[in-house]
Parts: C-alpha cells; sequence; structure tokens
C-alpha cells in the first residue's frame, strides 16, 4: 500500500469502527462515544491552530461557547430550527475566532496566551451579565421538541451517536484534506519558522488568521453540537477549564496529528471516568498527567508511534 | 436431583452451606431481606469543585439516612444500597454522572444535586434515559417550568417560597426601606425579584439593589454604596467569600448606628456565627429552613435526625466543634431519602420499570406532617408543578447563637402554579 | 488590597523577568501560603499573634522549597521552554488544588488576626489590621527591591535576566538560579496570602482570583519590570474601585479585562515600560 492509501484506509476505518461501536458497546459507553466525538471535533480545530500552526491558545472556551449559545439562542429568540441553528452556532465560532484573531494575533507566544485568554475570561464575564437571555450560570435547556431535524429525534440515543458520527466524520476528513493540502504544509511551515515562510512570500498574519478561523469553526460546532445533543447550555463551558480541555486531548493524543485529538479526549475521559471511580483526588490525575505529558511525552501517542516508524502518520 | 436443585436457583455449595446447622442459624438470624436483591439509588455528589462544603455534609445526611432505613427494613422488604459519584459541580459532568449511575451502576433513581446549574445541565440527560431525578436544590428552576416530568423537588421548598415568605416579617418587624446585596448572577436574581416583588406587594420599598460579581473576594468597596437612609440591609450571599463578606460589613458598620440587618444563611452556611470578627452579628436576623441550634420546642424526630446524622446542639459536628454543618439545606437529603422511600412503597416498586409509576405515586403526594421522616416540619407537596411547600424559620442571633424568632405558615411561600407536569408525557 | 496586589504580582513579574516563563500555578502558591497559615496558627500552641507570625515565616518558607522541588524536578527538564512550561504549572496548579482539597478539605476557614483592632469613623469604620497589612507589604516590597539592587544575589538574578548564556560563562549556576527565583517568587505570593488570610480565609479555589488579577498587573506594568509592576498594582487597585462607581461591577469587569487584553496588544511593553 502506499501512503496515501494507508492514510486512507485507517481513517475511513476509524470512522468504520466508530459506526459499528454503537451496536457492541453498552449504552453507557455508547452515549459517552458521543460525547468523545464532539468533543474531540473542538480537540481537532485546537488542533489545527496549536498542532499545526504553532498558536497556543488559552481561549477557545470562548470560541466553543460561542458556538453552544449561537445554536441555543437561535433556538429560542430567533425561533430558527435546529440545522440552521447548528449552522449558526458554527459561523458563531468562526467569526468570534476572526474577531479575536485580528486583535490577538499582533502578539506572539506568552502574549498571545494572555490575550486569548483575558478575551474569553471577558466572553464569560459578559455570559453572566446578559444572563436575562443567556441564562447566566445556570445555563438554559432547549426544548425537546427543538431538537430534531427534521423528523430526526436528537434527544434519543441513536440519531444523536449518528450525527456525532456525521458531524465527527466531516470534521476528520476535511482536517485531513487540509493538513495535506498544499496550505497545511503552509501552516506548518509557520509553526516552524516563521520568518523563513514570509521571505518565501507567505503573509503569516493572515495565514495564521485564516487557521484560527478555521479553528474556530469546529470550536464553534462542536459547541453547538454538544448543546443540540445534550440539550444543555451553559456558561460554565466558557469558562478556563473548557479552554484547557482541548489542549489537554492535543497533547495526549498528539499535537499535529489528524486522529491525535480524539484518541486523545477518548483516553482523558476515560482517564477521568475510571479515577473518579478509584480516588475523589482525579484533578491530581490530571495534573499529573499534565506534567508527566509534557516532560517524557511532549509529542503525545500518535507523535511519539510517528517518530517510531510509523512515519507516514498524516 | 441436579436438575430440581438448578431450577430452584441451588448449587451444589449453597446446598451444602444450608445444611452446615451453625450456618442455618446464622441465615435466620440475618434480617430475611439479606437474601433480596438491593435497590440502589444514585447520589449526584458535590464531592469536588465548588459546593464541595455541601456535598460533604449531603453524604453525611444520606449515609445516615440510609443506615435509619436500612435498619428499619429497608423499602418495599429490600435493602438499600446508595451509589456516590462526585461530578465536580459541573453540569457536563453532571450530565455523565446520571448516565454512569444509571447505565453503569444500575441505579433505580437519581438524587441529591444542590447546585442549580448542574440541575439544569443534567436534567435533560434523566429525562431522555426516563429516570426519576430528585433535586436537593431550592432552586426554582423545577416549579418554574424549565425542567421535566422525571425532575421532581420533594425534600426541600424554593428560593421563591423562602424568599416571599419572609417579606411580610421584614416589613412589619424590621423596616419599609430597604436595601439588598446579593451575588450578580441566577440565584441572586430569584432573591432580587421575588424580594422585590413581595416587599412593594406588602407597602415597602427597596431603595438600592446591590449586585456582587460572581469572582468577587472584597466587598470593601461596594458597601459604600448602601443608601444611608436604608432602614433594612438585606444580604444573601454564596461561595467561599461568604464570612469575608460578612466580616466586611461588620467592619464597616463597627460599633456605629447601623440599619437592621436581614440575611439568608447561604451567607452564613457552614460558617461558625461565634467566629472572631462576627460579634456584630449579635442583634441581626436570619432566614434559616432549618435552626441550626437545637431550640428549646425541638421535636423528638429533630432531636433523633440530628444524633443520626452527628450534628451536636449548636449545629457542628459532634467529632470537630469547629466543622459547621449545612443545617438548612441538608435535611433535604434525608427527607427526600424517605420520600423515595415512600412514593416506592406507595407505587409498589420492583424494578426499573416501575419508574414511571414512582413519578406518578410521588405526583399524587400531599400532606407531610412532621415525623422522622420529615424532620424539618409539616410540607405539602404540589404534584403539578414538582415543588414542594413548607414552613420557614426567621432567627436572631442572640449571645452568639441563631435563636428563632418566628416561624411563617405554609401559605406564606406559596404561589400559582407555573407549569402542570402532569400534563407532560413520559 | 493594592498592597498584597503588589506583593503576589511582584513574584509572578520576578520569575517572568528572570526565567522568561509564565507561572500559572502562581495563584496556587498563594492559597498554599493561607492554607498553610490555617495550618500553622492551628496546630501550634501560641497566642495568636505569635502564631501568626510564626505562619508569616513557615508558611512562605513550606512554599518556596515546593517551588524549588518543581522547578529542579520538572522545569529544569523541559528546559524552561515557555509554552512547555505554561502547561507544566497548569497540570501543578491541578495537583497543588487537588492536594489542598484531600487534605485541608472544601470549608472555608478563619485565620485569628494578630490583633483587632478597629477605627471608628463618625460614618464608618476600617479595620486597624488593614493599615497594617499595606504597611507590612510595602516594608517586605522595600526589602525585595534592595535585594534585588544591593545583594550580589538579586545581581546575579539581574544579570542571568539580562542574558543567560553571558550569565553562564561568568561562572552564575544558571539552574540553581532559575530555581531560587522560582522558589522567591513563590514565597512572595505566600507571604502575601499569610498577610491577607486574617481579612480573607483561607479555601482551596482561592488563587484563582490572584492569578487574574496578578496577570493583569504584570501586563500592564510591562512584563518583567519590577518598578512598572509596582505602580501598576497601585494604580489598578484604586481604579478598580473607581469603575465599578461608574458601571455596574460586572460590567467594570468586563470592561477591564478587555482593556487589559488590548493594552497587551497595542502595548506589548505595558503601560509603564520602556518601548523596546
Amino acid at each position: 500500500m502506499t501512503a496515501s492509501q494507508k492514510i486512507w484506509a485507517l481513517h475511513l476505518g476509524l470512522i468504520a469502527v466508530l459506526f459499528a461501536a454503537q451496536y457492541v458497546l453498552p449504552p453507557y459507553h455508547a452515549t459517552n462515544l458521543a460525547r468523545i466525538m464532539v468533543l474531540s471535533i473542538f480537540a481537532m480545530g485546537y488542533n489545527i491552530a496549536f498542532g499545526y500552526t504553532g498558536l497556543l491558545s488559552l481561549g477557545h472556551a470562548l470560541f466553543f461557547a460561542a458556538g453552544m449559545y449561537g445554536m441555543g439562542l437561535s433556538l429560542t429568540l430567533l425561533g430558527w430550527t435546529a440545522l440552521p441553528a447548528l449552522i449558526a452556532g458554527l459561523v458563531a465560532g468562526g467569526l468570534l475566532a476572526g474577531a479575536v484573531g485580528v486583535l490577538a494575533l499582533r502578539t506572539a507566544g506568552v502574549s498571545f496566551m494572555i490575550v486569548t485568554l483575558m478575551f474569553a475570561q471577558a466572553g464569560y464575564l459578559a455570559l453572566l451579565y446578559f444572563g436575562t437571555i443567556t441564562g447566566g450560570d445556570e445555563g438554559f435547556n432547549p426544548d425537546r421538541s427543538l431538537r430534531m431535524i427534521g423528523s430526526l429525534d436528537l434527544s434519543a440515543d441513536t440519531p444523536r451517536y449518528l450525527v456525532a458520527l456525521g458531524l465527527f466524520a466531516l470534521a476528520l476528513l476535511l482536517c485531513l484534506w487540509l493538513v495535506r493540502s498544499p496550505f497545511g504544509r503552509v501552516m506548518v511551515a509557520m509553526r516552524e519558522n516563521e520568518e523563513r515562510s514570509r521571505m518565501l512570500g507567505y503573509n503569516p498574519f493572515a495565514i495564521k488568521l485564516i487557521t484560527l478561523v478555521l479553528s474556530g469553526f469546529y470550536a464553534g460546532l462542536a459547541g453547538a453540537a454538544y448543546g443540540l445533543l445534550f440539550g444543555y447550555v451553559g456558561a460554565t463551558f466558557a469558562t478556563i477549564q473548557y479552554s484547557i480541555l482541548p489542549m489537554l486531548y492535543v497533547l495526549l493524543g498528539g499535537a499535529g496529528t489528524v486522529i491525535g485529538p480524539f484518541l486523545g479526549a477518548l483516553a482523558m475521559f476515560y482517564l477521568i471516568d475510571l479515577a473518579s471511580g478509584i480516588t475523589d483526588a482525579y484533578f491530581f490525575v490530571v495534573g499529573a498527567a499534565l506534567v508527566a505529558l509534557v516532560l517524557f511525552a511532549p509529542k503525545g501517542i500518535l507523535g511519539a508511534l510517528r517518530e517510531r516508524g510509523v512515519r507516514w502518520l498524516p | 436431583m441436579t436438575k430440581d436443585f438448578s431450577a430452584q436457583g441451588l448449587t451444589r455449595r449453597t446446598l451444602l452451606k444450608g445444611t452446615g446447622a451453625g450456618l442455618l442459624a446464622s441465615a435466620f438470624a440475618a434480617p430475611v431481606w439479606a437474601q433480596a436483591a438491593p435497590i440502589k439509588l444514585g447520589f449526584q455528589l458535590h464531592r469536588t469543585g465548588i459546593g464541595a462544603a455541601y456535598g460533604r455534609w449531603y453524604e453525611r445526611t444520606a449515609q445516615a439516612a440510609l443506615t435509619t432505613i436500612n435498619a428499619a427494613g429497608g423499602i418495599n422488604g429490600r435493602p438499600v444500597e446508595i451509589v456516590f459519584e462526585d461530578d465536580g459541580t459541573d453540569p457536563k459532568r453532571g450530565a455523565e454522572v446520571v448516565e454512569k449511575l444509571t447505565s453503569q451502576h444500575g441505579c433505580d433513581l437519581i438524587f441529591g444535586p444542590l447546585f442549580s446549574h448542574v440541575v439544569i445541565g443534567s436534567a435533560p440527560r434523566a429525562g431522555e434515559l426516563k429516570v426519576p431525578y430528585l433535586v436537593c436544590s431550592e432552586g426554582y428552576h423545577v416549579a418554574s417550568g424549565m425542567l421535566n416530568r422525571w425532575t421532581m423537588q420533594p425534600g426541600i421548598t424554593d428560593v421563591r417560597a423562602q424568599v416571599s415568605s419572609m417579606a411580610p416579617w421584614v416589613l412589619a418587624n424590621l423596616g419599609k426601606k430597604v436595601t439588598m446585596v446579593f451575588p450578580d448572577y441566577a440565584f441572586g436574581y430569584d432573591h432580587r425579584d421575588f424580594f422585590t416583588a413581595a416587599v412593594q406587594a406588602g407597602g415597602g420599598e427597596v431603595i438600592a439593589q446591590i449586585a456582587i460579581p460572581p469572582t468577587e473576594t472584597t466587598f470593601t468597596r461596594y458597601l459604600p454604596q448602601i443608601p444611608a437612609e436604608t432602614e433594612v440591609l438585606y444580604h444573601v450571599m454564596v461561595g467561599p467569600a461568604v464570612l469575608t463578606f460578612v466580616k466586611e460589613l461588620g467592619e464597616f458598620y463597627g460599633s456605629g448606628a447601623r440599619p437592621q440587618i436581614f440575611g439568608f444563611i447561604d451567607s452564613l452556611e457552614a460558617v461558625d456565627t461565634a467566629a472572631p470578627g462576627l460579634e456584630f452579628l449579635e442583634g441581626t436576623h436570619f432566614w434559616e429552613a432549618h435552626n441550626r441550634v437545637k431550640q428549646a420546642d425541638a421535636s423528638e424526630h429533630e432531636v433523633a435526625y440530628r444524633a443520626a446524622v452527628g450534628v451536636d446542639d449548636n449545629g457542628a459536628s459532634v467529632s470537630d466543634a469547629k466543622d459547621v454543618s449545612t443545617y438548612s439545606h441538608m435535611f433535604s437529603v434525608w427527607e427526600t431519602l424517605h420520600v423515595i422511600k415512600a412514593g416506592m412503597e406507595a407505587s409498589g416498586y420492583q424494578t426499573s420499570a416501575d419508574r414511571q409509576k414512582f413519578v406518578e405515586a410521588v405526583e399524587a403526594m400531599s400532606d407531610m406532617p412532621e415525623s422522622a421522616a420529615h424532620v424539618q416540619g409539616a410540607k405539602k407537596f404540589n404534584g403539578k408543578t414538582h415543588q414542594v411547600f413548607g414552613h420557614q424559620m426567621i432567627s436572631k442571633v442572640e449571645g452568639g447563637k441563631l435563636m428563632r424568632v418566628h416561624k411563617t405558615t405554609m401559605e406564606d411561600g406559596m404561589y400559582d402554579d407555573a407549569v402542570d407536569y402532569t400534563t407532560q408525557s413520559f | 488590597m493594592a498592597a498584597v496586589l503588589a506583593l503576589t504580582a511582584v513574584g509572578l513579574s520576578l520569575v517572568f523577568g528572570v526565567m522568561r516563563v509564565v507561572n500559572v500555578a502562581h495563584g496556587e502558591f498563594f492559597m498554599l501560603g493561607a492554607v498553610l497559615a490555617w495550618f500553622v496558627t492551628y496546630y501550634l500552641p501560641l497566642p495568636p499573634a505569635f502564631a501568626w507570625l510564626a505562619a508569616l515565616i513557615i508558611a512562605p518558607l513550606i512554599v518556596a522549597g515546593i517551588a524549588a522541588l518543581a522547578d529542579v524536578l520538572v522545569l529544569k527538564r523541559l528546559h524552561h521552554d515557555p509554552e512547555a512550561t505554561i502547561v507544566a504549572t497548569i497540570g501543578l496548579l491541578y495537583m497543588l488544588q487537588q492536594a489542598a482539597l484531600t487534605f485541608y478539605g472544601p470549608d472555608a476557614r478563619p485565620v485569628a488576626a494578630p490583633f483587632e483592632w478597629r477605627i471608628q469613623l463618625p460614618w464608618f469604620g476600617y479595620s486597624g489590621y488593614k493599615l497594617f497589612v499595606v504597611l507590612a507589604a510595602g516594608l517586605i516590597l522595600w526589602g525585595v527591591w534592595a535585594f534585588m539592587t544591593r545583594t550580589k544575589a538579586g545581581l546575579v538574578m539581574r544579570a542571568t535576566q539580562v542574558d543567560r548564556d553571558i550569565a553562564r560563562s561568568f561562572g552564575i549556576n544558571v539552574d540553581r538560579v532559575y530555581a531560587g527565583t522560582f522558589a522567591f517568587g513563590a514565597a512572595l505570593a505566600a507571604m502575601a496570602a499569610v498577610l491577607i488570610v486574617p481579612i480573607q480565609q483561607a479555601h482551596y479555589l482561592m488563587g484563582h482570583d490572584p492569578l487574574l488579577l496578578s496577570f493583569i498587573v504584570v501586563i500592564i506594568g510591562g512584563l518583567g519590570s519590577l518598578r512598572g509592576t509596582l505602580i501598576a498594582a497601585l494604580v489598578i487597585g484604586l481604579s478598580d474601585g473607581i469603575i465599578s462607581m461608574f458601571f455596574s461591577p460586572t460590567l467594570a469587569k468586563i470592561i477591564a479585562t478587555l482593556l487589559v487584553a488590548l493594552v497587551l496588544v497595542f502595548r506589548p511593553q505595558g503601560l509603564f515600560g520602556a518601548k523596546a
């Protein structure tokens, strides 16, 4: 098999396995997997910015929440149906990422992290401030009758799983196509050596902005889907914890790999789930995992695999 | 022969065990239901996160209630078991915990959460799984109709009822011009809206509303915003900074002239009223759902409850006098567990297929007289709004202790139904 | 509160200035200081004033030890790479928070002030202890200043800040300077916490706000500039109150946060830093 065939086999294979999983897994794990797939979309978006282009943001919760509220408020305030609302969420995430990017991308490195963190904090406070429409810290539940795409009831387990899988597959394949396209190589060039790419005639600001907006689309879609599929829209999703989460997933799975974010989300989700069964101190487990990762496996699971011979991994 | 044994669920080993005379005797000595499969209840617990101080006492109360119920024969003759699962006081994890307790642990129902955002984040999943979800939250989210048929609050009154029933007494006894200090988010808004409305209805006036942002750790700069003509200062705060708030209030007024002060005990839940810096609270008033300090007229049920949970006469842990309980909230866990028992017995609950019958049985409940099950006092359950109503207490700090000066009627806190969950489908 | 804010922020600024890394766990060192102060005053059989003084010495020392350990065990192996350090300190943040929850519990617990004395003005009162805090913080800050400018250790730290490679070629053990700076910064945060804990309470989630505020102060003051940090702490400590007079407090916080972000975007050297 050529590298290209292997790549397609791997990714389409993953989607097929996930499709089959719903018939094999007990219901608890099937629903978990639906959650993990949606969260992986978020992490994939984070990976586009961080893993491929080197933009370490601490404000992605803002774009996730923008998607969630963009979706939720379109349902409740504008009276839209689920599908347009989902798209509204996607757009909201991308637009906000663009707005933040125009300002924040004037900085780099540590300053970029802090600026994105500040914007996200302001966004979180704004959600509380406009509590009369956002539900503030309590949030709100989109009515079950609104959580329908056509006759597909998203509050039922099978349609929910299928929609999560569909969005996940779409996001995964798009990401795969993106990173293998010429633009994807420019993104990596930006991460590796910004000066040299500038000299080659690329505009770093424009490229980073496009990347961040793409990343925002992913985050927005994930937020909108999470709110729609699981029926809750709330301001906690805009807190810093939810900016750190995708970073954790990406680092664990392997920054700059297409499947890494999914693997990371899967591993992290079950790490917390299992750890909380054994000990109350599962935050300690999370913290220790972070430190251990950055110390011993800075490239994550797939990054390590790639270094040990599976060189064709995208 | 062998076939017959297996048909009765007997294996060779149990047969051998059963024939041993000593073992036989001990089998009879054990409670009869030791053979029956236990009823499994899931507890969604705030063990970590911002609600951890409450969660710890909720867990203790649940354990105490569980012991009491099992000692009295369990539910429907079956032993009861509680599976505790931490939700980190986070709505996302909360929904996952509902899932885990239901699908993974196979719990018959779920109860116990306090924080509103966790309740609202988890209720949709409970509705989808069709598992009864009994919350101990005091939020108005149940009776306002925003949740679903599977979510009920039979163990504690909601903020709207608590707040509205305070207004008449405050106006009659403390003053007519009220300034409110409350947290700048949903919980605070319930106080703001319902208390202001009740004050206006009673002929008083709210002259200032001071909303404090949720991330604040010091309050000195807000206090000068209290108008000088204020007759009553109404305060409610939650979270780890509550003690700072009350202390700074004390520093602000000091020994000088001050308005009457009326607070919600949330401002001092899990905090010792005799802590240094709180001397100024002497003579001020508090809402309590359940008197932390044992009152002279405490019922036998309340005394038994206090002993079972391990709370001393001052409302602190019997093993550590500095470990003050969340007394005005945690009784809800005790009462909810007893409502679960009553509901399961009324509906003849056997398996998870009877969950709907259980909900209907609770909806059919109404009067709940003061008893070993309802230790806080008599209550009335509204099956349409899934919300219980009860008495509220007003206490005055005397000698550093909260002593009750007034007990409202149940009617004081009642309001028109905003929803009829019984018309919704399951 | 500006004084305590300055103390915490100076610790963060020092670490950033010398080591060029952002310590996200800085707020947790603050929290640890407060929690340890509670342990010290609770278990030492001394009158409140002495117990508190003991805490003021013991708590920062322990925190400094933990910080030095974290630096040697983790950060050094990352070669103080700025981004890896952020991730590692986030991990540290979670671990410290969980440790506090496990060993200290979820309650907010008070620590008795070394003395109770109020200034009663005709219209309102003010706590004498708060004035004392301002004085003490000022004194410690002055000490830090003297340490950085007058002592050999301070000189070495400043030399490392300017250029770590040249410092190394002059025979300075850069690793030890880094560990020392990291510990010193953490000790300052802990000291600030011991000062504040009789006013607020020790709680395992209390590190979040000081961290954000210190970030703001350090940014406005110019990353790594001690003088800028001091001025910014004063300005912000005072202006926070003024902004909140005009807007609803939550709105004031939103505006302040956005302003800080914009300062960092348009004046990365800070409002008071020299143009780079």
